[in-house]
């Protein structure tokens, strides 16, 4: 009974908040309503016993890309008034593939794809094993190769944006580790001889 | 008021499908198609999730980690290559978005 008050109230935020993203006239907005998509999602999945999936989604989503969605939309100067015009003409034709994927989706993957899905309980981990234990057994064991790609996918990923958006700005006196190293006192003290009496320059 | 597999699939799919209503009424405005992707694959991570616990198997809790990092990873090159062409174009209405057309 608190099991299905708690999704349904968790599933309209999610899918509320969802229609907000799209709909929000600011992108700031739109941001944070996504930001409470996640939470809720994260809830979801608590609810479904996937206890370490939930806080990743929050320390990666809310805390990584959201923020990161945030920095990009308050770091460009873009008038978003005029990209959000004439954004209702594609209302019909967006509404009718809406209702149609929507239908498609609910009638042939949920009545069709799993026949005894109504008699189906959830069952978090079995045995004695938290979720976060059970899933580290599987993870580290059966797929640590996916797991190595999915840390270099990561990697290129760091790399990649790093030299997107490097900018060598003209004019910046920059650190040159190689040159400091090969200098040697010829190059940095010049002597010379002065007579007594004459001065330097 | 049992919960089944079914309402979580239904929620899934619904959130499928505002995701893609949103890359299509924001036509212009990339930053809102990135956020829509990332509400598509947040369905695909319900999904996965659902079907985990539903049937017993901690593969699709697995994958749904994979799905993950590589939601983060396509949201930062997303995000890069949004902030260059603004640099470059000044703008980032996707209908501009024509320099490789020949």
């Amino acid at each position: 009974m608190l099991t299905g008050i708690a999704f349904y109230l968790f599933s309209a935020v999610l899918i509320g908040a969802a229609l907000m993203v799209i709909a929000s006239r600011n992108p700031v907005h739109s941001v944070l309503f996504l930001i409470v998509a996640f939470f809720n999602a994260a809830a979801l999945f608590i609810l479904l016993g996937a206890e370490f999936l939930a806080l990743i989604l929050l320390i990666v989503y809310v805390g990584a890309v959201a923020v990161l969605f945030l920095f990009v939309v308050m770091m460009l100067d873009i008038e978003f008034a005029e990209l959000k015009r004439g954004a209702l003409q594609y209302l019909p034709f967006g509404g009718l593939v809406g209702v149609v994927l929507a239908a498609e989706l609910v009638l042939v993957g949920i009545r069709a794809l799993v026949p005894n899905a109504g008699s189906l309980v959830p069952h978090a981990t079995s045995g004695h094993l938290t979720n976060t234990e059970a899933l580290g057994r599987v993870l580290y064991t059966d797929y640590v190769y996916y797991f190595e790609t999915a840390g270099l996918i990561l990697l290129v990923a760091m790399i990649g944006a790093i030299v997107l958006t490097l900018r060598h700005k003209p004019g910046v006196r920059r650190q040159k580790i190689a040159v400091q190293n090969a200098r040697d006192p010829r190059l940095a003290i010049e002597l010379i001889d002065v007579q007594p009496g004459q001065g330097g320059a | 008021m049992q919960v089944g597999l079914n309402n979580y699939l239904a929620v899934a799919a619904i959130l499928f499908t505002v995701g893609v209503l949103g890359i299509f009424l924001n036509r212009k405005n990339v930053i809102i198609i990135l956020m829509s992707i990332e509400l598509i694959l947040l369905s695909v991570n319900i999904n996965f999730v659902a079907f985990s616990a539903f049937l017993g198997n901690l593969t699709g809790q697995v994958f749904a980690l994979f799905v993950l990092t590589v939601a983060a990873a396509e949201a930062a090159i997303g995000l890069a290559i949004l902030v260059v062409y603004f640099r470059n174009r000044g703008t980032i209405a996707v209908e501009t978005v024509n320099l490789m057309k020949g």
